[in-house]
């Protein structure tokens, strides 16, 4: 009822502008959505140059793809609604794939770290990574919370010390520094089996996994003291403060909340990718970063969607899919990539530019 | 109940080589508003912090309700009813408004969600038994300063405070807003609360406190019932001595046209087709409602804003001021409205602040500048501003309001501008200070120049402008003669198209 009012009155206020100012609406209504607008065109496009682009099975793709990423996006957005970020994101999920795999390797496998343990229950290695993020996470927020330290610095230490314990790990018993791979099925039935499926086309488990998380982030952002907290303090930290807001308790919490769902990402990731080395998680954080930004989520503070972040996931996941549909140069892609971000930054910017 | 709401006694509080306050006393007494007087550094923030916590005092009593308190830090105090209004105010601006009223203690639902309907509510409930007309859940960005500081006190009323301290809060309303304040404070008064006000407004205090309390270098100086206390007495209390006139005599007589603006809109505000002309030694007064254009005229002017069509010609001159670096080159200057957030670089000296906007007077041999050259001329405009500061290397954030305004006027005398564009010079600052701001504009004029003010204080636009311009929804309502007008007039043009 609301919403259809407000339409109405939208509609009568436009007949209402001079044809001037009906130009300049129509630019700027233009300009606002100028993200989907281009996201529908590219679409169009590929689609053109390739009918394969929207079959089911590749959309499905993009859809797991997109949900594989979701949790480590929610995790950052979180830190950069904070007027944060965090760097350390994607080798936090490169350690937890590993540690996933490592302690949920088949039996009898050839190549297993720890040759002497039994395969642990699934629950119990899912709550062991989530344990590691969530404390990595840990130290990012309290370092940034007690120290003072602008979260960059803090998380740009912490991204090479993770990684400095990673491949540690990776020379336990006779792996030196080998990737782990063989994992147990029912590890992998968990993750990429799948209960529902489309005639052929089979949607893997974690993309449920993924759905679960969101629901649970948005109730955590919309519904709890928590999450209106963490809105206040990257809003205005000083006015949280003053107001009773235990803002060290906030950012703590949210760099641990973030650094949980690394470890989800990570548990996810070994699985999915069935082989992990040092390298798994490289450069995670760099996209997850991008499609917070493209998504609507400000480095200003304060300001951010659970809906942004997915959009801004899905629609990266889209053109990244849609460059390699059209065999664009996998080093261009790099270059298309970065051209993608700044425009799409350049234009969401204008919404919160005051233009005088 | 005593009659008296909140005391404070004899409360001491030193920094290192600083007496901040030597016996400091007030007394506000239930359903009063109580005004607390003094010029920038006699002490009044210095004890508002010691009553909110923010300080520790270092001797001293404070009692609230006859009952002894100390209140460890600004959200104690806010539990126990005693809630301050921040001059800047201090909002999360990308939340809606009931969130910043909530924020710390969301109402919940089962013990772990919070409840928007509740806090929805609530907040209705509040607004309308103080008459405001606000959504709650509008975004916090959307709201004008005065219905934000609206907000802040219905925050105020939502924890019960009975002593609520307004510092400057008129400081960015318009008349009309002030009317709305002054009408919310006098509906507070009947509830019981204590107001503690503070402001530099000598026409507000007699118009609305019941008491009036003065400070001066830490000390309590008088406290006395408001008409007791007529203004000259208040003024000579605060400053320690006899200051005669508020304004300086104005000397000198205009000139040649030096500034002509012809039908100026502007892009993407609402000024409309606004025409005047300036003469040299002259001072022109805007005058005008909030929103009625004032600012957005001088930023236009100045090329901060874009102008869609209009001319401007100096000395007879088109130019185009197409941005503020061809504005200065032509010169032009525009104090802001704003100094803390677009006039001062608060984390940089005073030499720095000075220099800023002449630095292509300072170089040697065309790359390099010379630290000499800029010192000297930062202690030629300390002289000349008469600007009160421990050494010119002192961060400008730890001037006074009125000090930094003179290390602002310096940095753009040093450009030698000749059309100054002043956008309310004096906002916050105090009486003393305020007569030498009056004087240096007054010596820039007798010297040839051109200056324009925007103000909200019709006083000194009367007392110190040659003519006045009244803005009104972004027109030009009506010029007139400082010499023979009144305000009565001047506020009947000011809402002519508003």
């Amino acid at each position: 009822m609301d919403r259809s009012n407000k339409f109405l009155s939208g509609i009568t206020s436009y007949r209402q502008m001079s044809r001037e100012d009906r130009k300049r609406y129509r630019r700027e209504k233009l300009v606002d959505n100028s993200l989907y607008i281009f996201l529908v065109g590219a679409i169009i496009l590929i689609q053109i140059l390739n009918p394969k682009f929207l079959s089911l099975p590749s959309v499905v793709n993009i859809i797991s793809l997109s949900a594989a990423n979701l949790p480590i996006a929610l995790g950052i957005a979180g830190c950069i609604i904070l007027a944060g970020t965090d760097l350390s994101a994607g080798r936090i999920v490169g350690l937890t794939a590993c540690v996933s795999a490592s302690l949920l390797q088949m039996a009898g496998y050839a190549g297993k770290m720890f040759k002497n343990l039994d395969t642990l229950p699934v629950w119990l290695v899912f709550l062991i990574v989530i344990a590691i993020g969530g404390l990595i996470g840990l130290v990012n927020g309290f370092c940034t919370a007690k120290f003072h330290l602008h979260p960059f610095i803090v998380t740009l230490a912490t991204q090479l010390i993770t990684y400095g314990i990673l491949l540690m790990y990776l020379m336990n018993g006779d792996n030196n520094g080998q990737s782990i791979s063989g994992l147990d099925e029912k590890y992998t039935r968990f993750i990429t089996g799948s209960l529902i499926r489309f005639g052929d086309v089979a949607i893997p488990n974690y993309v449920l996994y993924s759905l679960i998380v969101v629901v649970i982030m948005w109730v955590i952002w919309n519904k709890t003291t928590l999450g209106k907290n963490m809105f206040a303090v990257g809003s205005n930290e000083e006015a949280a403060r003053v107001s009773g807001v235990n803002t060290t308790a906030t950012v703590i919490l949210v760099f641990m909340l973030a650094g949980i769902m690394y470890g989800i990402t990570g548990f996810i990731e070994a699985a999915r990718i069935g082989s992990n080395s040092a390298s798994t998680g490289l450069n995670y954080e760099l996209d997850a970063i991008a499609a917070c930004v493209i998504g609507g989520v400000s480095f200003v503070g304060g300001i951010g969607k659970i809906r942004g972040v997915i959009t801004g996931v899905v629609l990266l996941r889209i053109i990244f899919v849609g460059l390699t549909f059209l065999r664009i140069d996998s080093n261009m892609q790099y270059v298309i990539k970065g051209l993608i971000i700044l425009v799409a930054c350049a234009l969401d910017m204008r919404k919160y530019l005051v233009r005088k | 109940m005593s009659d008296i709401l909140l005391e404070m006694r004899n409360v001491e509080k030193s920094f290192p080589g600083v007496k901040a306050l030597d016996g400091a006393q007030l007394k506000l007494r239930r359903g009063t508003v109580h005004a607390l007087m003094g010029e920038n550094g006699a002490g009044k923030s210095t004890l508002m912090k010691c009553l909110f916590g923010i300080y520790e005092k270092d001797a001293g009593e404070v009692l609230l309700d006859g009952r002894p308190v100390s209140f460890k830090n600004p959200k104690d105090a806010l539990e126990n009813g005693v809630a301050m209004v921040h001059q800047e105010l201090n909002q999360a601006m990308t939340r809606n408004v009931m969130d910043n009223i909530w924020l710390g203690r969301y109402p919940l639902k089962f013990g772990i969600f919070t409840s928007e309907s509740e806090m929805y509510k609530r907040t209705a409930e509040i607004f309308k038994s103080l008459g405001l007309t606000v959504d709650p859940a509008s975004p916090m960005k959307k709201l004008s300063v005065s219905t934000r500081q609206m907000v802040e006190i219905a925050k105020a009323v939502s924890y019960g405070a009975k002593v609520i301290v307004l510092d400057e809060p008129t400081s960015s309303l318009t008349d009309e807003e002030t009317e709305r304040l002054f009408r919310i404070i006098s509906m507070l008064k009947e509830r019981g609360c204590g107001i503690i006000y503070i402001s530099h407004k000598m026409e507000e205090i007699r118009r609305i406190s019941d008491d009036v309390t003065v400070m001066r270098d830490g000390r309590h100086i008088e406290t006395d019932r408001t008409e007791n206390m007529p203004m000259e007495k208040i003024i000579k209390l605060m400053v320690g001595r006899e200051l005669k006139e508020r304004f300086p005599e104005k000397t000198g007589e205009a000139g040649d046209v030096i500034l002509e603006v012809k039908n100026l809109t502007a892009e993407h505000s609402h000024v409309k087709d606004v025409s005047f002309s300036v003469r040299a030694g002259e001072v022109v007064g805007i005058a005008g409602l909030g929103g009625a254009g004032r600012t957005e005229v001088l930023e236009t002017i100045f090329g901060i804003a874009e102008r869609r069509s209009g001319e401007i010609f100096l000395y007879g001159k088109p130019v185009r001021n197409k941005n503020p670096i061809e504005s200065i080159k032509n010169g032009f200057a525009l104090i802001t409205e704003e100094r803390r957030r677009d006039g001062i670089f608060g984390i940089l000296d005073i030499t720095e602040n000075t220099v800023v906007s002449s630095l292509d007077k300072y170089r040697l041999g065309g790359v390099l500048l010379s630290e000499g050259k800029m010192k000297s001329e930062t202690d030629r405009m300390i002289a000349a501003m008469r600007i009160k500061t421990p050494s010119k290397s002192a961060k400008i954030r730890s001037l006074s309001g009125g000090n930094q305004q003179k290390v602002i006027m310096g940095r753009w005398l040093l450009t030698d501008p000749h059309v100054l564009l002043l956008d309310e010079p004096t906002r916050g600052i105090d009486v003393g200070a305020k007569y030498e701001i009056y004087s240096l504009i007054l010596e820039l004029a007798s010297r040839g120049r051109a200056v324009i003010m925007v103000s909200s204080e019709m006083p000194e636009l009367l007392g110190i402008c040659d003519r006045i311009l009244v803005m009104s929804g972004g027109r030009l309502a009506g010029e007139v003669r400082t010499a023979d007008t009144t305000q009565e007039e001047i506020m009947e043009l000011a809402a002519r198209f508003a």
